[in-house]
């Protein structure tokens, strides 16, 4: 069986290797350079503390149990000389900032033990052991074990370097532009900038630009680009030991700018800088820089940790969250044309997401058994479908 | 009153802020260095006055009454200490240039200015090639030692080599001799034949730049009467020491630099300076929007326009070509920005002056071209990223192991170029390893490493403490 999949980013990746790895003929076929989109834009965090109980939250305790597993798999297979993937299972720890804020977080922590994630509440007193640099003000702290964090790009290449390894190929510089059809009505492949790509199954992988791809395939769907901005420091010494959220989008604390919010995350990487991040803000794909922006983020770390004042920003980048309007991935086959998957809208989670996402399309190719119910994901479902017409042919 | 920011007090801003006032626009210029000057009028503070800096610049009158006629004009505002660390493009078009001025180390003040006129004359950072062992203490990129020379009176050796390519190692070699160094080697990468085909070809159009060539061959001559050996086609292509520098290997090189065979020697030496070319200053150019060209200096029209509306760019970010150079194209962006046309009357000598060092610096450009095989005298272990430690092997190995043909994934693969320097220093170097190592002339991600959003390091503290959107300086003059 012959799989094209449009997009190198991380899901693009994710699924060409477990599909090649399966026995199908992959080709990956990418406008630009593999990890050129938002995968190369983000940052590395595998979370499960800021999601509601949900699907996407069960997504992502699955990806928490695969992340350490293919770690340890893309490892062993590449050897030490690819450099490493940067798997740091360091937990991650949430505090609130206000006494206002200290209520709803122990309300959402205890929502999510209720349906099983470790969300151990903790006192302050041993939150300030676990991070002496984050500020004495804090009034309430859940530390979540199970949050990990990768380093993406290396992520990415490292998936499809073991991909290519399982057979697969990579069409870099090549941007898909329509749709191959038979005689029935069937995917048969996609055309491209650079000739057509022949395939029994198509996957739509583009991340924030899968709508655009869609509608060269000559369907809609509703993807939807959602900037973020983060900073980067200079090299420091390490003070920030696990990743540290202000529960701020927790709790009532809303930005008073409904197009720009920005909840606080707090990291250090294995290079030694340091990654604050993040906004949101709907700005369809305008990249310009906006000192207003990053001037909310920096105001805000220095209520987390107030050391960061004196550290130097060394740079900062932005991406495009692809989301959904509903705020789901869409993970399976489009009801539309026969041969044709979707894998994207993962918002600001889809490096987490990727491996399992990966397992459910594999599951749903092969007519096996997925690892977690798909319903909630398929695209026809009622919350997506007032979004979705068909394109007028 | 047109109200220009010009940044950059170097030849090419300071000609460009006086002709400005001269055609009655208010004028703000922002240095990030302590004093005016830029990289060719590098000077002692006013505190320890030398009396000597005439010998030591080259048209130090010219440094002289430029500033006296800005220092002393209510029209001008001079602000030295200030950087600019991020330009924005706003929705209306206009440019919002984000400013940061006191001690770098301490808390710095912010403000932002939406000028009407934007004139960028930043400069460009001298290049040095990695050669092994050019990590030791006692290794100074020719820039670097003339600056101590120049600005501090220091000589880096007491034996120093220098070597790479360009007419650049002229006055290098000039001012370690009167700091008080001997120089026992200048090293000219490019072959004597090259040189000769670029240099003396169509002699007539040297014709204007003649005390450009009278003060190469015043340099030339220096070296004759100081017996400093001067050899083309020759270069440094491993610097060994254990503690520093102690001594160099220098070998013939091919037309492509490649070293020869066989021809290597050993030079005893305690200081060595290279300098292949320099690289412009692009990232406030690249924030506004501005085109390059090819040869990715920023493009301008005759009028020193570059492609975005109001904003104009002269001296080393659009071509090296000397100071000459760098002062006619500022005179006529400043000229133009306020409001006058290159037909103008007091403009015409620098608009000649312009077309005349225009083609001498193409002649630099072609006749002193790195040499695409120079990677050949590396080693695995020479170090290329030094802000990160990324070494020649690590690249190679990364980029055949990734398969990548994208430069930002190559990166953040490697490191290379992720460091305090943002790529300032090693971005091209790393750009030119990455692409020979991935097999691509251009990387599919289309991305470069002249993009730096963020131009200079600022502390998260006065970060947060920056204007607002909101907070513009309104006019900056008094
Ligand atoms: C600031 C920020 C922080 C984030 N932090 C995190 C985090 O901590 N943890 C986390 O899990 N997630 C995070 N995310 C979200 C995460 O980055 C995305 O969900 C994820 O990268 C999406 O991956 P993707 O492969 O679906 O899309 P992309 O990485 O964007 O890949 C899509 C690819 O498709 C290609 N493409 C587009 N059109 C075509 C075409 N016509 N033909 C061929 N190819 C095409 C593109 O070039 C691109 O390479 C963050 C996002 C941002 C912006
Ligand atoms: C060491 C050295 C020796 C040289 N010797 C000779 C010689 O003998 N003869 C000759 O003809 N040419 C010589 N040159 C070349 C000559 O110096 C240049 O041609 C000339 O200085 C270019 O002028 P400029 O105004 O374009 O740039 P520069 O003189 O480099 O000035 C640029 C200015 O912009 C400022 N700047 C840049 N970015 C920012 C920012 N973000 N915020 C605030 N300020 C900023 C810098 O601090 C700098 O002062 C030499 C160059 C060097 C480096």
């Amino acid at each position: 069986m012959r799989v094209a999949i449009i997009g190198a980013g991380i899901t693009g990746a994710a699924c060409a290797r477990l599909l090649a790895r399966a026995g199908y003929d992959v080709t990956v076929v990418e406008r630009g350079a593999v990890a050129g989109g938002t995968s190369a834009s983000c940052e590395g965090n595998l979370l499960v503390s800021d999601k509601t109980p949900g699907p996407e939250l069960d997504l992502a305790v699955d990806a928490s149990v695969r992340w350490p597993l293919v770690a340890r798999e893309l490892h062993d297979e590449l050897g030490p000389g690819f450099p490493s993937i940067e798997f740091e299972p360091k937990g991650g720890l949430v505090v609130s900032m206000t006494p206002e804020g200290a209520e709803p977080l122990r309300a959402f922590a205890a929502s999510q033990r209720a349906v099983g994630i470790h969300a151990r509440e903790i006192a302050t007193d041993d939150a300030l052991e676990l991070e002496p640099h984050l500020s004495r003000e804090i009034t309430a702290a859940v530390h979540y074990p199970q949050d990990a964090q990768v380093q993406p790009v290396v992520a990415v290449e490292a998936l499809l370097a073991s991909a290519r390894r399982a057979g697969a190929r990579v069409m870099t510089s090549t941007e898909v532009v329509g749709s191959l059809h038979d005689a029935g009505g069937r995917m048969a492949g996609v055309s491209t900038s650079r000739g057509d790509v022949h395939a029994d199954l198509v996957v739509n992988a583009a991340g924030p630009w899968a709508g655009e791809v869609a509608g060269a395939l000559g369907l809609s769907l509703p993807v939807l680009p959602r900037r973020g901005m983060v900073l980067v420091t200079t090299r420091m010494p390490h003070r920030v030991f696990r990743k540290v959220y202000d529960a701020d989008y927790v709790g009532a604390t809303q930005s008073g700018d409904a197009d720009l919010q920005t909840s606080t995350v707090v990291e250090s990487t294995a290079a030694g800088t340091v990654l604050i991040g993040s906004s949101r803000q709907r700005v369809g794909f305008d990249d310009r820089l906006d000192v207003d922006v990053i001037r909310e983020i920096a105001t805000k770390s220095l209520r987390l940790f107030p050391f960061l004042e004196d550290m130097q920003v060394l740079r900062t980048y932005g991406g495009f969250r692809p989301y959904m309007p509903d705020h789901l991935p869409v993970i399976g086959a489009d009801p539309r044309v026969p041969g044709l998957y979707h894998v994207t809208g993962h918002e600001g989670a889809g490096i987490g997401l990727s491996v399992s996402s990966a397992e459910i399309l594999l599951a749903l190719m092969n007519g096996t058994t997925p690892p977690l119910d798909p319903a909630p994901f398929a695209i026809d479902r009622p919350t997506l479908t007032p979004h979705l017409q068909e394109v007028a042919s | 009153m047109t109200d220009i920011l010009v940044i950059g007090a170097g030849p090419a801003g300071l000609a460009a802020a006086a002709a400005a006032r001269r055609r009655g626009a208010t004028v703000r210029v922002i240095d990030s260095a302590e004093r005016t000057g830029g990289q060719y009028w590098r000077h002692l503070p006013e505190s320890r006055p030398a009396g000597r800096e005439a010998v030591l610049h080259h048209q130090w009158n010219t440094y002289q009454s430029l500033r006296q006629a800005l220092e002393f004009d209510p029209g001008c505002t001079i602000d030295t200490e200030t950087q600019v660390w991020a330009v924005e493009r706003r929705a209306d078009g206009t440019l919002r240039v984000n400013l940061a001025s006191g001690d770098v180390d301490g808390t710095r003040a912010t403000e932002s200015v939406v000028p009407d006129r934007l004139i960028l004359a930043t400069g460009a950072h001298d290049r040095a090639l990695p050669v092994p062992g050019w990590t030791l203490p006692g290794v100074f990129t020719a820039g670097a030692a003339q600056a101590m020379a120049k600005g501090e009176r220091i000589a880096v050796g007491d034996r120093v080599v220098v070597a790479g390519s360009g007419p650049f190692l002229f006055p290098v070699t000039a001012s370690l001799g009167q700091a008080g160094a001997r120089v026992v080697g200048v090293f000219e990468a490019s072959r004597p034949s090259r040189m000769a085909r670029h240099w003396l070809a169509r002699p007539w159009e040297l014709a204007g730049a003649s005390h450009k060539v009278s003060e190469l061959a015043g340099y030339v001559a220096h070296h004759v009467r100081g017996r400093v050996p001067y050899r083309t086609g020759y270069g440094v292509v491993e610097i060994h020491g254990t503690a520093r520098v102690e001594a160099v290997t220098v070998a013939r090189l091919d037309a492509d630099w490649a070293p020869v065979l066989g021809t290597e020697r050993r030079i005893d030496c305690d200081a060595v300076c290279l300098g292949h070319g320099f690289t412009p200053r692009l990232e406030l150019a690249v924030a506004a929007g501005c085109e390059l060209t090819d040869e990715r200096f920023v493009r301008v029209d005759g009028e020193q326009r570059t492609s975005v509306d109001g904003v104009f760019a002269a001296g080393e970010i659009t071509a090296i070509g000397g100071v000459d150079l760098a002062l006619a194209e500022g005179e006529i962006a400043g000229w133009v920005a306020a409001g006058g046309s290159t037909a103008d009357a007091p403009v015409r000598s620098a608009r000649r002056a312009r077309d005349r060092f225009t083609r001498f610096a193409e002649r630099i450009a072609t006749a002193h071209r790195i040499g695409a095989s120079w990677s050949s005298w590396l080693q695995d272990d020479t170090i290329v990223c030094r802000c990160e430690e990324v070494d020649a092997g690590t690249l190679n190995r990364v980029a055949e192991s990734t398969a990548s043909v994208g430069l930002r994934s190559l990166k953040l693969t490697t490191r290379a170029g992720l460091g305090l320097c943002q790529g300032r220093i090693c971005g091209r170097t790393v750009e030119q390893l990455l692409a020979g190592a991935s097999g691509c002339t251009a990387f599919a991600d289309g991305t470069t490493t002249d993009r730096r959003p963020i131009a200079a390091p600022l502390r998260i503290g006065d970060l947060a403490r920056a204007p607002q959107s909101t907070e513009t300086s309104p006019h900056q003059i008094p």
